[in-house]
């Protein structure tokens, strides 16, 4: 009797909290290979992890070792890392690559995890914002070219090759235990900086919850662009009180004046290319992919500002 | 108690509070809607509300209860006065009726989410960036929206053209056809004498980035203002030539034009 082959998937973006999320649902039923190009992490001893730049060639060398069935990119740099140009490099360039070699070898299935911030901020965006609406993004700010392209990219091979089976998921703020972006920043923080007079609408999604709705859009097999978002809502500045973080209000206007205090008090925190999505709000419309994947977030918005609340000075 | 439930116990009228937490609304956990309406700010926004609508502007409305009480509705009225007044009467008078009460939402200018605080205090009381976007996603969840088809063209008017209706857009009427909103006419009387205009600076405008900068007194005029609901209009959702939708359209200017007529014929003195 011929034995049933376990699904092999290469995960990117291993380092970073959702990754292991995704890999610790998913190891016990699949073989898993780990690559990111930041660091190398233990994974334990049945999945092999490295730390690989998308662009050297030894990379291709994985594709040919390991035999993968699918591909879950996760390995965006988030825009509030490593300078422009490398961002570019390793997102467009790199996502590029790893699209190239999934085709070669004749992967069936793509997940690629994408931003909210592709929509980019600005005062005149309705509510709801669903995945036809034009990425806004590049056009507010040459910080999150990147990420817009990124997305091009994959839309391109998802019409391209429809046998790679693409699905690229725009997630609304992702926060939790372990993630370590500007949003989750900013709610750890004893004191975080507002826009006076500004406290745009924001969705968060626990990481727990994202991590099932990768793990769910990787089972079925249905191309698209999906946002990924719960059908609630809070202010910026609410959330911030709900979770004890004391609020510094800036000065909004003259529009210079916000970014120049920032760069002045080094608030690394509160990135001044993504000043905008803390003044207007970008709220997306996840109800696609809740009714065509059956995903529902099971940690209510109390449960995650308890976390921060609880978890002020962390250990 | 604390400082915050204090003002509100002196602030809210019980009863205020009780009939808002009657209204079904479609709410997140925290009590936020997607376009930022909160239920706590509502009831301060509709306490205050009550003052202005009962005491200053001492307002008569006539037919509120012509709008359906449940469904998509769009309520269509004359725009007036320079400051979105009749929008927060014409919500208030919805609000706040016996029967069936709903929370209207209202379409706002483009230009009120830059300006800070009041921004999210618009969108907290229940008013929405006017995009055509944010009204079908209004109407599709079963929401009764408040569109001024005039826009700025009605606030920024003249005093010398007052109950004069400017051009209409045609966008509500596909919205109403799409999604087989009906519309409720209204005819409003009275805003117009609440910041009378004499002129509009549209340098100065143009230097704040503001739709328009009036040339009128700095304080808002007690008029007595009467609202006049007209009857449901329904307009099926066949695909029709832009022509035959700009006839629709003159159809519920003209209702309108006749519910002011109505109004102004029953209003027996200005203050």
């Amino acid at each position: 009797m011929t034995q049933h082959r376990r699904p092999h998937i290469l995960v990117t973006g291993a380092a970073g909290a959702l990754a292991q999320q995704v890999i610790n649902q998913l190891r016990d039923h699949c073989d898993l290979v780990a690559v990111d190009f930041r660091e190398q992490v233990y994974l334990g001893d049945d999945i092999p992890s490295y730390c690989i730049d998308f662009n050297k060639r030894v990379f291709e060398d994985l594709f040919r070792r390991y035999e993968f069935d699918g591909v879950i990119h996760l390995g965006r740099i988030m825009s509030s890392q490593l300078t422009r140009m490398r961002r570019y490099n390793a997102n467009v360039l790199g996502t590029q690559k790893l699209l190239d070699l999934s085709h070669k070898y004749g992967i069936k299935r793509v997940v690629v995890l994408s931003t909210f911030h592709v929509y980019g901020a600005v005062a005149y965006n309705p509510a709801l914002i669903d995945e036809s609406a034009p990425l806004k993004s590049a056009g507010l700010s040459a910080d999150l070219v990147d990420s817009v392209e990124l997305e091009n990219l994959a839309n391109i091979y998802l019409w391209r090759y429809p046998e790679l089976n693409i699905t690229i998921l725009r997630p609304c703020n992702i926060v939790g235990p372990g993630v370590r972006n500007t949003i989750s920043t900013l709610l750890a923080s004893e004191r975080a900086p507002v826009l006076a007079g500004f406290s745009p609408m924001m969705q968060f999604i626990h990481i727990d919850d994202m991590a099932d709705a990768i793990v769910l859009a990787y089972k079925r097999p249905v191309r698209g662009v999906f946002n990924v978002a719960p059908q609630d809502w809070v202010a910026y500045q609410h959330a911030l009180k709900l979770c004890n973080c004391k609020r510094i209000p800036i000065p909004s206007v003259p529009p210079a004046l916000p970014s120049l205090i920032l760069r002045t008090l080094k608030l690394r925190s509160f990135p001044s290319y993504l000043m905008a999505f803390f003044k207007y709000p970008v709220v997306i419309d996840g109800r696609a992919f809740a009714k065509e994947f059956g995903f529902s977030p099971k940690r209510p918005l109390k449960e995650i500002f308890r976390f921060y609340r609880d978890n002020k000075k962390p250990v | 108690m604390s400082l915050a439930s204090f003002l509100k116990s002196r602030l809210i009228p019980e009863d205020l509070e009780q009939h808002v937490n009657r209204i079904r609304k479609p709410i997140g956990t925290l009590g936020y809607d997607p376009w930022g309406y909160n239920n706590e700010a509502i009831k301060y926004g509709l306490a205050l509300t009550r003052q202005i609508y009962e005491k200053y502007f001492r307002v008569q409305a006539h037919g509120v209860e012509k709008i359906p009480s449940e469904g998509p509705v769009l309520i269509i009225a004359n725009h007036s006065g320079q400051l979105p007044i009749d929008g927060l009467l014409i919500g208030y008078a919805l609000a706040s009726r016996k029967e069936n009460p709903r929370m209207p939402r209202a379409m706002i200018e483009r230009f009120f989410p830059t300006v800070p605080w009041l921004g999210n205090l618009l969108n907290e009381v229940g008013a929405v960036l006017g995009d055509p976007v944010n009204c079908a996603k209004m109407l599709a969840n079963d929401e009764a929206v408040i569109v001024f088809p005039e826009g700025i063209r009605g606030s920024g008017k003249l005093y010398r053209d007052r109950y004069e209706l400017k051009r209409f857009g045609n966008g509500f009427m596909h919205l109403a056809m799409k999604y087989k909103a009906p519309i409720v006419p209204v005819g409003v009387v009275g805003c117009e004498e609440t910041i009378p205009a004499i002129a509009n600076i549209k340098p100065l405008a143009r230097t704040l980035g503001i739709p328009y900068a009036p040339v009128a007194l700095p304080v808002v005029l007690p008029a007595k203002v009467h609202l006049n609901f007209g009857d449901p209009m329904y307009f099926d959702d066949l695909e029709i030539p832009e022509e035959q939708v700009t006839e629709r359209v003159e159809k519920v200017k003209a209702e309108i034009s006749r519910l002011i007529d109505k109004g102004l014929s029953e209003r027996k003195r200005l203050f």
